[in-house]
């Protein structure tokens, strides 16, 4: 293409961090680097300009990691190393929060302000900030939505330039000082284990969590490890997958779709690349559980993928994962480099799996959780949602058949190997099959990750996080995230599983339940959610990215001064966005502040 | 176009000159097709391209020549193609046998290998086209390099199907129409030979008057007659030749010397200048009724939507006006008359009534009768089994440098060409102020600019042969050392045919305004 | 390879129900051309039949049996058995909103004129959500964050509306006249120029059309085609001469006539419409079914026409010219 770049030239540093990043030295670049042959002769590698494409999203935010934001200069040398249309380039840049295109101090605080924070400290530290009191040096602080540590607020994602991002809970979050790397080792063992649950017998998806040491492959294997590739080897393929259909395990990010449907159409594409997604993106506030598998037991999501790709005939995975969650980020990498060093993973790995994983960083989206604006986000364009169809078992990443599911459904994968789908199927109910994991934040004494047998009741779910703290009582529960909708105590008996919240005109969504308490301003709360969904509609829908603003100004009024019929107006734009919507984000933007209004919570 | 395989573009900067024809390269190359660029200077269109080819200005010859070496020895050609519907071949074969890869690579400067995967490429595809423009034709072997091309063809089957053509762009939007209606010196409209005394007989009738039987004079020829002293007056329609002639300084020192000028044109271009009588002429695509002919062969008409300005008349006016002048009674036909007179004369044409050219939104030729659709691509008669009408013949054609060659006191190659933004000489285009125009400059390579110490803006002394400017320079990644390049489209600012030289081809006329030799020299400081 | 290809399409049909009524259409046909088939009218804004769809305005969207939302008619392909209505309570309403959202946050004013139609059709009633918010500083939208918030008070609607971006003698960007349609992003980049001097930037209601960095256009990779001003449906794109006639309240469409013709530059033949106002021109326009250019010009056909335009004493520019016609008509 004949694309046009301003003069603009990187500093040394940032050529040095975009070669890093994309692996392609600068004597490749499409830019005219002048060589004798080149004189004489080009290849615009035009194909493989289109190859490239696909590295916009690392190099960006490997620039913003390492130098701390993306200058002119920086982004017009990834625009010529990759050529892409600077235009583009920038429509991309622009889209992520976390990536920055003013110059920006090394350090970049995001402040959690969202539902559960603000209610435990978060707005306290944001004033601190606000007033000067809290600076740490060389920074610039914003706040944050939902960081998916609701289990120990107030949280703090710290963007260091040049160094390894960090995440502060927390009392140490208004220690500035306080800042312990330790955490953040690859070795280091969070205290108290992560987990209420920890070491009772029950616990599948969880039993190795806290257990074993995330750092070490030969602690994951001394714990089984391994072994569920190895039967699913054995088994075959086509096995894998029949098994994987008489478990009936449903999709744990929300829309509990069949697993086995996704693994079917793509192990039976007659289209020989696919591709495996492993959605780790998992940014629904008040949802932390996929965190947790990935920080403490990151080898069974690496084998689980491993299964998965193996199963469908995908030769290559990738995993994506929200910008925010550095540790888990940092201890899949190791984990990857163990299991390929292990002859576990890769091209060439001993198991005779042709299979490799690449991770990719989100950086500050939302919507990027939503699958095809995920494939998107990785394919390096805006992280705008596709139409469906053609859905992503047909032509998903890169156009090809594609399966995704995010981190828990995977997991649950292991067991279904080892033990047979059969088995797994006797666990939970018969539409709501296996363990799920539901986290509880917000209005309870233990915050943390459970995990359960479909089928145990909201009541249940709480008890175990200890009910409500001393002289609380409970006034609703949003069930589901943000996405999700309010629950009134009538519903505690209801058993959680798809079929019964399904009854109830609920969703089980993410596996978010967050008790509120009578002292609860929920007005504050439903103005958070819908400020979240304003900010992060990608905005390409004319009902979405208008009709998220028209229902946050229309909650402003039924707070302050209502016009007659805005509660009825509301019910309006929802319909509109459910109807006409491109994505799911439209879609449910509008049922926890209609369930409220509903439930007489406002 | 849009459903070729493989498409080459061959001294044609289709992006810059022919954009929305480029629009359906990008549409085929979308859809998978591989494009070729062969050009001297790696331009816009080259960017695009898989494989760019940086020949040698005026090495075409050589680099079909080798090409097509390659695909006979690799067995490449299309035999059956060959045998049933061409002739000459044996002996073209044997002419393009010296031209190895390597006699290629020496004299192109393109590496074997390119010239390799080029020839392979093409002859391998199902369906490619060969698209050339004035990289081609502005040469002193103009005709032997649209024949070198056409060999290419020839040898792959590559034309007269769907998909597979030679695709020449026209660089004027009426330029093939002009050619159709006869303003070429051995043709009356729709390419009827002057020199047949039957076709003209057809006309002379239906004219009322005798035809000389005897072709006429191309431009360049008529310069030589002015030269000569056999021509005196001149009569000059739409064209600026005071500017866009090569060595531009003989031309208008010949037109000085003229008896009598006449110019009719819409401008008081340099050319009207020197006239003795100017005729103020409407401009035809706005402010005239008509037809005009695309390089597709796709006849389509203008209509008027301005009232010209003054005195202005449109071409057809003032023609009869003058007739009247001279003692012809025409009237003053419509439009539509004197084309349904040429639909009589022309087959060609025969089908193309005005309420089907505005139906059909244009028909491309031949169209015969009003039941013809007209043709979406020519000669697939030598497709049919056996082949209807005359085969079609290999020439041999033998490579000759330009005429203006290399040596120590110009030691630079200077070629030309055009802007996305502007034409030709600049009398339409330079009234739009378009944010993209940098005027006319001196484009060098970085590395000559390096080692000239010439920075972008300063003004240089371009030498020729034949004269020399002062412009500034203007440092341009598109080209390698040794290579500079003008647009044509200032020449208030930048006289490049002060440079250019007026060696010409035989068979079409056309100069080698492509192919000039020059120094570059820091211009000495005006000293105030 | 002997003979001529002949690109032959198997032509499978699938049959579709419509608003009661079936229909065969071709395998691959989109509802909306289903529709189109049958003369049921479906409103489109970011539909465009030489672009790729985008199906981002959802003021097409039709109700098909068994899907849980409703479905864009633009790009949704007609299977065989779907049972579709166009005119439902659900269709009407999503319709309604849509045009609401669009009317409330961005000025219509100038909109192809089957949207004030459809507003009616659908009663649509951009008023209800109160006055639109103040119009933003010039280069206030173009710097926002994504994910930073802008807090609403709810006692106005929040809009796009912002200074006329006038960086050019050829064309201007009005975007608060922009409702984010996608087309001149395609017709700039892959669907027909092939230039991408213009991208979506930003996120969610923020989200607008950009150069890289939000430079002026001739600072970018803009070749100044114009096929952006060409796609427009809100003229939010408009060429200077039109946008500096309206601003002196010389715009005139009853004065002016449409002229189809043949471009003046190079022999591809391209086909002009040329909008002329008082012997002048003031646009130049395509005819998007020309098979030669799909509607799009390069440069010199949308613009070079001014060479028959600087007729008069004017020094300056043809605009100028223009103006100068326009007002000696019309001495407002």
């Amino acid at each position: 293409m004949d694309l046009r770049f301003t003069d603009a030239q990187p500093t040394a540093e940032e050529r040095r961090v975009v070669e890093r990043a994309t692996g392609i030295p600068d004597s490749e670049s499409h830019d005219r680097v002048r060589t004798d042959s080149n004189l004489r002769i080009f290849r615009t590698g035009r194909r493989s300009v289109v190859n490239r494409r696909h590295l916009l999203l690392p190099a960006l935010e490997t620039v913003q990691s390492e130098i701390g934001w993306v200058s002119e200069g920086a982004l017009m040398h990834i625009c010529r190393v990759l050529s892409v249309p600077p235009a583009e380039a920038w429509g991309v840049a622009t889209f992520y929060s976390l990536i920055s295109v003013d110059p920006s101090p090394p350090q970049v605080w995001h402040i959690c302000d969202d539902i559960v924070c603000r209610r435990q400290g978060a707005l306290d530290l944001i004033d601190r900030f606000e007033s000067g009191e809290l600076q740490p040096p060389d920074s610039r602080w914003a706040p944050s939505p939902c960081l998916g540590q609701c289990d120990r607020t107030p949280a703090a994602y710290i963007q260091r330039a040049g160094k390894d991002d960090m995440v502060v809970v927390g009392p140490d979050t208004a220690r500035l000082n306080g800042l312990s790397p330790d955490r953040h080792s690859p070795n280091g063992r969070p205290q108290p284990p992560p987990i209420p649950q920890f070491g009772q017998p029950h616990l599948r998806l969880l039993r190795r969590v806290g257990a074993v040491d995330p750092g070490s492959i030969d602690s994951y294997l001394a714990a089984g490890g391994y072994q569920a590739l190895e039967a699913a080897v054995r088994m075959g393929r086509a096995r894998v997958v029949a098994e994987v259909k008489a478990s009936g395990l449903r999709g744990r990010g929300g829309a509990a779709f069949p697993a086995w449907i996704k693994w079917e159409t793509v192990a039976n594409s007659p289209e020989p690349v696919r591709y495996l997604i492993c959605n780790a993106d998992e940014s629904e506030p008040g949802t932390f559980k996929d965190r947790v598998l990935m920080e403490d037991d990151p080898f069974s999501v690496v084998e689980a993928m491993t299964i998965t790709g193996f199963a469908i005939g995908a030769r290559r995975g990738y995993l994506y994962i929200r910008g925010e969650y550095p540790l888990a980020t940092k201890r899949l990498s190791r984990a990857l480099q163990e299991a390929r060093r292990q002859g576990l993973l890769g091209e060439d790995a001993d198991t005779g799996v042709d299979f490799d994983i690449e991770i990719r960083r989100g950086q500050g989206a939302y919507i990027c959780g939503e699958e095809t604006a995920l494939m998107n986000s990785i394919e390096g364009l805006r992280g705008e949602p596709r139409n469906k169809p053609p859905f992503p078992t047909v032509s998903g990443l890169f156009g090809k058949p594609t399966v995704i599911n995010n981190v828990e459904t995977l997991c649950n994968v292991l067991d279904i190997v080892t033990e047979g789908g059969d088995a797994f199927a006797q666990l939970g109910t018969a539409q709501s099959t296996g363990p799920k994991l539901f986290c509880l934040s917000g209005a309870v004494k233990r915050p943390g990750v459970y995990e359960v047998e479909f089928g145990a009741t909201l009541g249940e779910l709480i008890d175990l996080a200890g009910g409500l703290p001393d002289g609380l009582h409970l006034r609703a529960v949003l069930l589901g995230g943000a996405a999700g909708s309010f629950v009134l105590p009538d519903l505690l008996s209801m058993p959680l599983t798809f079929e019964a919240a399904s009854e109830a005109g609920v969703s089980l969504g993410s596996g978010v339940i967050m008790p509120f308490d009578q002292h609860t301003d929920f007005g504050d709360i439903l103005t958070r959610i819908a400020e979240f969904f304003r900010d992060e509609t990608c905005g390409q829908c004319v009902p979405c990215r208008v009709g998220t603003v028209r229902l946050e100004e229309a909650l402003a009024r039924l707070r302050r001064q209502p016009r007659p019929g805005d509660k009825d107006l509301i019910a309006e734009i929802d319909l509109a966005m459910r109807d006409a919507s491109i994505c799911g984000l439209g879609h449910t933007a509008a049922i926890a502040l209609r369930s409220a209004l509903d439930l007489g919570l406002l | 176009m849009d459903d070729a395989e493989v498409v080459i573009l061959w001294g044609s900067n289709a992006r810059a000159a022919h954009p929305i024809f480029f629009h359906r390269v990008i549409r085929a190359v979308r859809r998978g097709a591989q494009l070729f660029c062969v050009d001297p200077r790696r331009s816009e269109s080259a960017e695009w391209a898989d494989l760019w080819l940086g020949i040698d200005v005026g090495s075409d010859i050589a680099l079909s020549n080798a090409m097509a070496r390659e695909i006979l020895s690799e067995g490449l050609e299309n035999r059956r193609f060959i045998e049933r519907s061409t002739l000459n071949f044996d002996e073209y074969a044997r002419s393009v046998e010296k031209w190895t890869l390597e006699r290629g690579e020496r004299v192109t400067g393109v590496p074997a290998h390119a010239i390799r995967t080029l020839a392979h490429t093409y002859a391998r595809a199902d369906r490619a086209q060969l698209c050339w423009t004035l990289g081609i034709t502005e040469h002193h072997n103009a005709t032997d390099n649209v024949l070198a091309l056409i060999n290419l063809a020839l040898l792959c089957g590559h034309v007269g199907r769907y998909g597979s053509g030679l695709v020449p762009l026209r660089g004027q939007n009426n330029v093939q129409g002009g050619g159709d209606m006869g303003a070429i010196p051995n043709k009356l409209p729709g390419f009827q030979d002057v020199e047949n005394d039957e076709l003209r007989a057809k006309f002379e009738k239906v004219w009322g008057a005798s035809i000389p039987p005897r072709k006429g004079r191309h431009l360049t020829l008529m310069f030589e007659a002015m030269e000569e002293g056999h021509l005196r007056g001149l009569y000059v329609i739409g064209e600026n030749p005071a500017d866009s002639e090569a060595d531009v300084q003989r031309a208008r020192h010949l037109m000085e010397g003229l008896d009598f000028m006449v110019v009719q044109d819409i401008f008081l271009t340099r050319t009207a200048q020197m006239a003795d009588v100017v005729l103020p002429a409407a401009a035809d695509w706005c402010e005239a009724e008509g037809t005009v002919t695309s390089s597709e062969r796709r006849v389509q008409r203008v209509r008027p939507a301005l009232r010209p300005p003054g005195e202005a008349r449109t071409d057809s006016s003032i023609i009869s006006h003058l007739a009247a002048a001279l003692g012809h009674g025409w009237g003053q036909p419509t439009a539509e008359e004197v084309w349904n007179e040429l639909r009589s004369l022309s087959p060609m044409h025969g089908g193309m009534s005005y309420r089907r050219l505005e139906e059909n939104g244009g028909l491309q030729w031949p169209c015969l009768d009003e039941d013809d659709p007209g043709e979406l691509f020519l000669h697939s008669r030598l497709w049919a089994n056996p082949p209807v009408g005359p085969l079609a013949p290999f020439h041999v054609v033998e490579w000759a440098p330009p005429v203006d060659s290399l040596t120590a006191d110009y030691p630079i190659r200077l070629t030309t060409g055009r802007h996305l933004d502007s034409y030709n000489t600049g009398v339409q285009s330079g009234s739009t102020a378009s944010p993209l125009r940098f005027g006319g400059t001196l484009d060098i390579s970085p590395e000559d600019s390096a080692e000239w110490e010439i920075a972008e803006g300063e003004e240089v002394r371009v030498t020729s042969r034949r004269g020399s400017i002062t412009v500034p320079a203007r440092v341009d990644h598109s080209l390698r050392p040794g290579l500079v390049f003008m647009s044509v489209h200032f020449p208030e600012q930048a006289d490049i045919n002060k440079l250019t030289i007026e060696a010409w081809d035989p068979k079409s006329g056309t100069a080698e305004f492509k192919a000039t030799a020059v120094r570059v020299e820091k211009a000495p400081a005006l000293v105030g | 390879m002997d003979q001529p290809d002949t690109a032959k399409v198997a032509t499978e049909m699938v049959q579709v129900t419509i608003d009661g009524a079936s229909v065969a259409v071709q395998k691959g046909a989109t509802l909306l051309e289903a529709c189109q088939q049958m003369g049921t009218e479906i409103p489109t804004l970011c539909y465009l039949e030489t672009l790729t769809p985008v199906n981002v305005c959802r003021v097409c969207v039709v109700e098909v049996e068994r899907n849980r939302t409703l479905v864009p008619a633009c790009s949704r392909m007609a299977e065989d058995g779907m049972v579709v209505s166009t005119d439902s309570e659900r269709v009407r309403h999503s319709r309604k909103m849509v045009l609401e959202f669009l009317g409330s946050s961005v000025d219509l004013s100038l909109a192809e004129d089957e949207v004030g139609d459809w507003m009616e059709r659908y009663g649509a009633d951009p008023a209800r959500y109160g006055p639109v918010s103040a119009p933003a500083a010039a280069g206030e939208r173009d710097a926002r964050k994504p994910g930073h918030h802008h807090h609403v008070n709810g006692e106005t609607a929040e809009g796009v509306h912002q200074p006329t971006k006038v960086d050019n003698t050829l064309y201007i960007r009005d975007y608060s006249r922009c409702i984010l349609c996608y087309k001149c992003v395609e017709a700039c980049g892959i669907d027909a120029q092939g230039t991408y001097a213009i991208a979506v930037a930003g996120r969610g209601f923020d989200a607008r059309i950009s150069t890289e960095m939000d430079l002026p256009l001739g600072d970018g990779a803009c070749v100044f085609c114009g096929n952006c001003i060409g796609v427009c449906p809100t003229g939010a794109l408009m060429f200077r001469s039109e946008w500096e006639l309206r601003r002196a309240d010389l715009w005139d469409p009853q004065a002016q006539s449409v002229t189809r013709t043949v471009c003046s530059y190079c022999g591809v033949g391209c086909n002009l419409e040329l909008h002329t106002q008082d012997n002048r021109i003031v646009k130049v326009t395509s005819p998007q079914d020309h098979e030669v250019t799909s509607g799009h010009l390069c440069i010199k056909g949308r613009f070079g026409y001014d060479y028959v335009q600087n007729l008069g004493d004017v020094e300056q520019n043809s605009i100028d010219e223009v103006l100068q016609a326009a007002r000696r008509r019309s001495p407002k």
